[in-house]
């Protein structure tokens, strides 16, 4: 089929409130703000299908926030910040805890199976966790969306948001089947798109490269149509590098919550407890439960795994059917190297650094009501900063507020007025690498450029090669890199729907990699080792550095770099998890 | 890091617009083939999450993961059952282990 640009269909929606991604967070923003006002047009925009899409693809086994009897939305908070190394927005994280229990028992009431225990109670999985049956969990809060009477557009990539007089009105994309030009006008716009994989080389190459943890398709469209359009963002330099297990990428809180598997290196030394005893050992902060093992590898004292030589035939048979509900790439991955977890030691790594504030706090810049720093826009999920140790539960709890945002927003509001102009120059840029197979044929494949761009990333600005570390000359030498690929955008080339979607993941990754490489340039000290080591700045400074690195690029394209300040509401050591 | 399709039990899911395992991937990577059965455009771009293998009413597809992480060869079969799911996992030894797993 020749492509022609005159030829594409451009489809106008009209919604009151529109929600960008249909994941976790969106699904449960569709349901209340349609049950806040049930006469609002809600529609969700989805680049894959809301029944198997983003995190929640494969299922769940657990929800790892969760308020037990006795615990407090503070004594959450306290603990948050305790993990997140004495920095998080307490303000927001606050507004989430307030709401993430009955978030859950709505789910629940939608069907999904949560384990109990003797008392009726739900069954603990560590302090802040719940064990759930959670196979079916994205078609269960699918249906939801679908039965509170929201408009789903499934398979529609966005690309841009839409701004008119300094406001957002909505988003553009393209039909991934249907090849339209999809024009989204909205009252408020909630964006709820994930966090970034792919950003830095992966931990197993070729034919093995999207085995990673993070969806490798939820590749940083929230963001990157934020900083196109100058939105603020928060703590990129957060980075999450999660400890997985080898080869296989799953994580481990199955293993080291559910069944109480310490780390050990190849002495068979817990050297969580002998090397990290005073920061809490095993349960220590997250950070450092990746940074402990990264380094006895760095020092020669790798392999390292998760001791499960303790558990029982019994216990591994329900370890496996606990990774079914989530991972069961897992459980092939053992049968097939013929490993018995109860006799061998299960080998973990730490895997590519991710831009996420689901379990980080990287992402636009929120107040407690989930507004973003431009007007008719808020944010939900991983993709809102802030707001890390929100999994889950938290993300719908974050969508649930932004709802409730969003549809005061659009009451304010009257019909959103637009301009033709900017939609003509945002249609032109949105099927360029199609435009360009077409027309001149040669140029660089999506896969190409997110290569190198991954090669950049790992080499010079902190990747798995370098056992995570970086400093200021290597990050300027990554800065630069990134920036030469920002050039070559406009030789990237689609030779089908597919491709282009992918031609939008790369120049997202692109955006969001030259946001987050600035961020780790301008935080002088080492915060969250690991995720954050710098080797020119090896200390914490709480003196100079407890406070926010934020960012918002301009009109000029030039990334422009902010310090907000930390405010301390709930009391206590910040560094000590609650009593 | 793969799908593999059996081209036997694979009908195309004829009748509806777009086959089950086509409609659910996240990654848009399932897609019809010229000879009317689904196949994965590319097999390295497969997260693994099994989607797919869950959705296919006619038991055609299996995941397969890349063979620089796991020898040849071990299955995982999911029965999608209304209110369950059963599994089946063939280890490397031809050992047999199965699973019932609620999911209502
Ligand atoms: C493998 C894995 C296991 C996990 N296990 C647990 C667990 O057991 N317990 C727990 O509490 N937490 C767990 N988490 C964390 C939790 O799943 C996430 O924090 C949460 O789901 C994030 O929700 P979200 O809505 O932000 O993202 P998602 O649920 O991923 O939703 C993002 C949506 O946006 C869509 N999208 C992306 N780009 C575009 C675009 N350009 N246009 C349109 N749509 C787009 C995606 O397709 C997706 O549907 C796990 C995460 C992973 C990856």
């Amino acid at each position: 089929m020749a492509f022609d640009p005159k030829d594409i269909e451009t489809q106008i929606v009209e919604a009151d409130v529109l929600i960008i991604g249909g994941g976790t967070a969106g699904c449960l923003a569709a349901v209340e703000a349609r049950e806040k006002d049930p006469r609002l047009k809600v529609v969700i925009v989805e680049k894959a299908h809301i029944d198997r899409s983003g995190c929640l693809a494969a299922g769940m086994n657990a929800i790892n926030a969760y308020l037990h009897p006795g615990e407090t939305p503070e004594s959450f908070t306290a603990h948050v910040r305790a993990d997140a190394l004495g920095l998080i927005r307490e303000d927001v994280v606050l507004a989430s805890a307030r709401e993430i229990n009955t978030a859950v028992a709505r789910v629940e009431s939608w069907g999904l199976p949560i384990l109990k225990d003797g008392n009726g109670n739900y069954a603990a999985r560590g302090r802040w966790n719940i064990k759930i049956n959670g196979e079916r969990l994205k078609p269960i809060i699918a249906d939801a969306a679908r039965r509170a009477g929201a408009d789903i557009y499934n398979r529609v990539n966005v690309t841009d948001l839409l701004i008119y007089e300094g406001r957002v009105i909505g988003a553009v994309g393209f039909g991934v089947r249907d090849g339209a030009f999809y024009v989204f006008l909205a009252k408020s716009t909630i964006v709820a798109t994930g966090g970034t994989a792919g950003l830095y080389r992966p931990n197993n190459p070729g034919s093995a490269h999207h085995k990673m943890w993070y969806p490798p398709f939820n590749a940083g469209a929230g963001y990157a149509i934020g900083i196109r359009a100058g939105v603020e963002m928060t703590s990129f330099e957060m980075r999450f590098i999660a400890l997985r297990t080898k080869d296989a990428i799953a994580p481990t809180g199955t293993l080291a919550l559910g069944f109480g598997a310490p780390q050990v290196n190849a002495k068979g030394e817990r050297f969580m407890q002998t090397r990290f005893g005073h920061a809490g050992g095993d349960g220590a902060a997250t950070p450092l439960r990746v940074y402990g093992p990264t380094l006895e590898l760095k020092e020669g004292r790798g392999p390292c795994y998760l001791d499960t030589r303790g558990l029982s035939a019994e216990d591994v048979h329900r370890l496996k059917a606990s990774y079914l509900d989530m991972y069961p790439g897992i459980v092939l991955y053992w049968a097939a190297n013929g490993i018995d977890p109860s006799k061998e030691p299960v080998e973990i790594c730490g895997t590519e650094p991710y831009v996420m504030g689901g379990h980080c706090q990287a992402g636009y810049w929120i107040d407690p009501d989930r507004s973003t720093t431009l007007p008719g826009l808020f944010a939900a999920g991983d993709v809102a900063g802030g707001n890390p140790y929100k999994f889950v539960s938290g993300a719908w709890a974050e969508g649930i507020i932004a709802a409730r945002s969003a549809v005061a927003c659009a009451a304010s509001v009257g019909a959103v007025k637009h301009d033709d102009k900017c939609t003509v120059a945002l249609r032109a840029r949105v099927f360029a690498a199609l435009e360009r197979f077409e027309k001149v044929g040669d140029g660089v494949a999506p896969f190409e450029m997110e290569e190198r761009l991954q090669k950049v990333m790992d080499e010079y600005a902190g990747g798995i090669s370098t056992f995570y570390e970086m400093n200021e000359e290597r990050l300027l030498v990554a800065l630069k890199q990134v920036g030469k690929l920002k050039g070559q955008v406009r030789y990237l080339i689609a030779g089908d729907l597919h491709e282009l979607m992918k031609a939008h993941e790369v120049i997202d990754r692109i955006d969001v990699a030259e946001v987050l490489v600035k961020h780790l340039i301008h935080r002088k000290e080492t915060r969250w080792p690991g995720y954050q080591t710098r080797l020119d700045y090896p200390d914490r400074d709480d003196q100079r550095w407890l406070k926010f690195v934020n960012s918002r690029r301009g009109p000029d394209g030039m990334v422009e770099m902010l310090e907000r300040p930390y405010m301390q509401i709930v009391p206590g050591d910040r560094y000590l998890p609650p009593a | 890091m793969s799908v593999i399709t059996d081209k036997v039990k694979c009908n195309g899911c004829g009748g509806l617009d777009e086959p089950q395992c086509v409609k659910v991937c996240p990654g848009d990577l399932m897609a019809m083939g010229e000879d009317g059965k689904s196949r994965i455009r590319y097999t390295a771009d497969c997260w693994d999450c099994m989607a797919c293998v869950k959705a296919c009413p006619r038991g055609a597809l299996e995941t397969r993961l890349p063979y620089q992480l796991a020898l040849y060869k071990a299955t995982l079969k999911p029965k999608v059952k209304s209110d369950r799911i059963e599994w089946t996992l063939i280890d490397i030894d031809g050992e047999k282990e199965e699973f019932v797993i609620r999911t209502l």
